[in-house]
């Protein structure tokens, strides 16, 4: 009923090929964008926002970035954690040699490092395809995690080899550091997640978007229509790259406080890569559902079986957890391979043509 | 200058000055070797057979291992406890075939990964729950294993072979000498190998795909478990020797994901380089190179051949 673009009509090719075409989307999102601005800044309390939803935009743009790559691309990456690791550790390198500069421009230009050691790695995918190029990704998730514990330069020499945020102020307010109100940063997370969610909408709805869909979907057919695959691979590395440099430097420097080299390791590139499958693979809005389900999850399983007065201990919580994960990502697949972003095209359909499915 | 010495030089000057020490790494390497290649060997049957890429073969190895000690913590003797742990592989395989393979047939590669990630998880979960987080000492003695070093007097020093080392590569040669029969000389092997030539033609001929998939993840198990004891009885068996599982994939894109002997030659391949790189050049790097050389090993023979030294060429067609 509510759900129909009945009556909606374009005027202009650029209104076709709107990224958000539909009216009711377009309300839809400002519904959203309106709570999450208002709402959850006013209503939501502390622990809310430092421990549910910072975390959530952070690893959305995470998972955005990977499935710029693989969902999109096609190309089977391994080493994401590795490249967020870049990010973070280019932002600190880099605000600690120009403190003056605005922190936001740094977290930033951290992505650039990271768009160019993603094209480095990426280099091998022209020849290299499949799960051979996952294993070619890992050898990236392992140098670099290596360079980040042996090479004291980038922890500045640090006795415990970890990095520590400075205080950075926005303004006048400081958005990183202990200082930092949660509100604040949340706001700071918020705005870049949305202005980089936009960047991706309108890059894989162009002619770049195409190009990387036809190279997934076969590559070889891709060169002869004309797509130059060196190119374009390295092109899909260099923006998941960024993406995830900026994710790693967001991780660190809004949510952490200060890492250490294993926050990096590989689990971190496996934890984002079953958000981008599980959400639903060259879907934009299934990598924030699949960060929301891989994120809270467990959250959910540590807090709910004490509501329901189970008293079990900390250690079985933590094994039982791990096995609803692996049996809960399993049950997925089997129900939907796609993912949830198919179950949300599909329940937008039925909508559409409720109450006379045809 | 200095720095080319250091490299292309004084590393083969020392080979070259102590050769009793270049043994011993050249066998700590190919024992390490053995045991990657036991894993690889692992993912190459299933891969052969159901096209799967089990990310669950290194889990599927601690998992083994956990079990079969921690079936002897509760009293059951050690040979009983074997034949036990080799009953749950076979349930295992039978569970993963039941609940996981068989809703998500005809589904692309990289959702049946997934889907053995989540298999990866789950086991983790389960073990833990089961037998502890940690870690346990592998009971090799009561499975009668042999223990203490033999010291062999050559060129100028004195080199040891650990015994159990020796048993591994020969229990190592005994297990693919014995699958090498069974897929060649077997009517199930021909029926494996006609499988993972091609799923339909298979079945179009009557060949059970549920049949054959129980049967070559159970052989899975079999392998993970030999691995298992083999690793545990070197080290501790813990979770940590999941880690071991990444380091058979550099071995597998070496050896191609489909041969049997590529995965053993990359196996002794890696483990000979890693040993090498990290006894000679590792003082150069900083210590710890291990953990990313045999990727870099393998990353460079993969631009030369990407289908590893002896997997199938690989042909497109459009």
């Amino acid at each position: 009923m509510l759900y129909r673009e009945v009556g909606q009509f374009k005027a202009n090719y650029s209104a076709d090929q709107a990224v958000f075409p539909i009216l009711q989307d377009r309300m839809g999102l400002a519904v959203i964008l309106f709570v999450a601005v208002v709402l959850i800044p006013y209503f939501g309390n502390g622990f809310f926002i430092q421990a549910v939803m910072i975390p959530f935009l952070i690893f959305s743009l995470a998972a955005i970035g990977l499935n710029l790559l693989t969902g999109y691309t096609g190309l089977l990456s391994l080493g994401t954690g590795a490249f967020m690791g870049v990010g973070a550790y280019a932002c600190y390198k880099l605000t600690t040699y120009f403190p003056g500069v605005n922190i936001l421009i740094w977290v930033i230009a951290s992505g650039f490092f990271s768009a160019a050691v993603g094209v480095v790695f990426g280099l091998p995918s022209l020849r290299i395809k499949g799960f051979y190029l996952a294993v070619a990704t890992l050898a990236a998730q392992f140098f670099l995690s290596w360079c980040f514990i042996r090479i004291p330069w980038f922890y500045n020499y640090n006795t415990s080899g970890a990095i520590e945020v400075p205080t950075r102020t926005l303004f006048g307010t400081p958005v990183t550091g202990a200082t930092a109100t949660n509100t604040t940063r949340y706001f700071v997370v918020l705005a870049i997640v949305v202005v980089m969610t936009v960047i991706a909408a309108n890059i894989v709805h162009g002619r770049i978007g195409r190009m990387w869909m036809a190279v997934r979907d076969m590559d070889l057919a891709a060169e002869l229509i004309g797509i130059r695959l060196l190119q374009t691979k390295l092109l899909a590395f260099a923006v998941s790259s960024f993406y995830c440099g900026v994710a790693g430097a967001l991780l660190v420097f809004l949510w952490y406080g200060g890492a250490e080299p294993a926050v990096f390791d590989v689990n971190l590139s496996f934890f984002i890569l079953f958000m981008v499958i599980i959400g639903g693979l060259g879907s934009l809005v299934g990598s924030f559902f699949g960060a929301a389900l891989i994120f809270v999850l467990p959250i959910v399983l540590r807090y709910l079986p004490p509501k329901f007065g189970m008293p079990i201990q900390a250690a079985t919580v933590e094994h039982i957890q791990f096995m609803t994960i692996g049996a809960l990502i399993v049950l997925f697949l089997i129900v939907e391979p796609a993912g949830l972003a198919r179950l949300w095209q599909i329940a937008k359909q039925k909508l559409r043509v409720w109450p006379f499915p045809y | 200058m200095d720095i080319l010495y250091k490299v292309f030089i004084d590393p083969f000057l020392q080979m070259g000055t102590a050769p009793d020490l270049l043994v011993q790494t050249l066998w700590e390497g190919l024992v390490a070797g053995v045991l990657y290649a036991l894993i690889a060997l692992g993912f190459v049957l299933i891969f052969k057979a159901s096209g799967v890429f089990n990310f669950a073969q290194g889990i599927m190895v601690v998992f083994a291992a956990l079990t079969l000690v921690g079936l002897h913590e509760h009293g059951i003797p050690a040979y009983v406890a074997l034949a036990l742990t080799i009953g749950v592989m076979f349930l295992l395989a039978y569970g993963v075939e039941r609940l996981m393979l068989r809703p998500l047939v005809n589904q692309p590669d990289i959702i049946l990964f997934m889907a053995t990630f989540g298999l990866t998880y789950f086991l983790i979960g389960f073990g833990e729950l089961l037998f502890g987080g940690e870690s346990k000492v592998m009971i090799a003695e009561q499975l009668g294993l042999p223990r203490g070093a033999i010291d062999v007097k050559m060129l100028g020093g004195f080199v040891a072979f650990q015994r159990i080392d020796i048993a591994a590569a020969i229990i190592a040669s005994v297990m693919v000498a014995a699958l090498a029969i069974f897929f060649q000389k077997t009517r199930i092997g021909r029926a494996l190998r006609a499988v993972a030539d091609s799923h339909r033609a298979a079945l179009s001929v009557g060949i059970s795909l549920e049949q054959i998939w129980v049967i070559v993840w159970f052989a899975a198990g079999l392998v993970a478990l030999v691995t298992g004891i083999m690793w545990g009885a070197r080290s501790d068996v813990s979770f940590a020797l999941e880690i071991i599982a990444l380091k058979a994939l550099p071995v597998l894109i070496l050896g191609g994901f489909t041969s049997i002997p590529g995965a053993i030659v990359g196996g002794v391949i890696i483990g000979i380089g890693e040993k090498l790189g990290e006894f000679y050049w590792g003082p150069l790097l900083g210590s710890g190179i291990e953990s990313w050389l045999a990727y870099v090993i393998a990353l460079i023979f993969l631009l030369f051949r990407p289908q590893g030294l002896f997997g199938e060429r690989i042909i497109e067609r459009i």
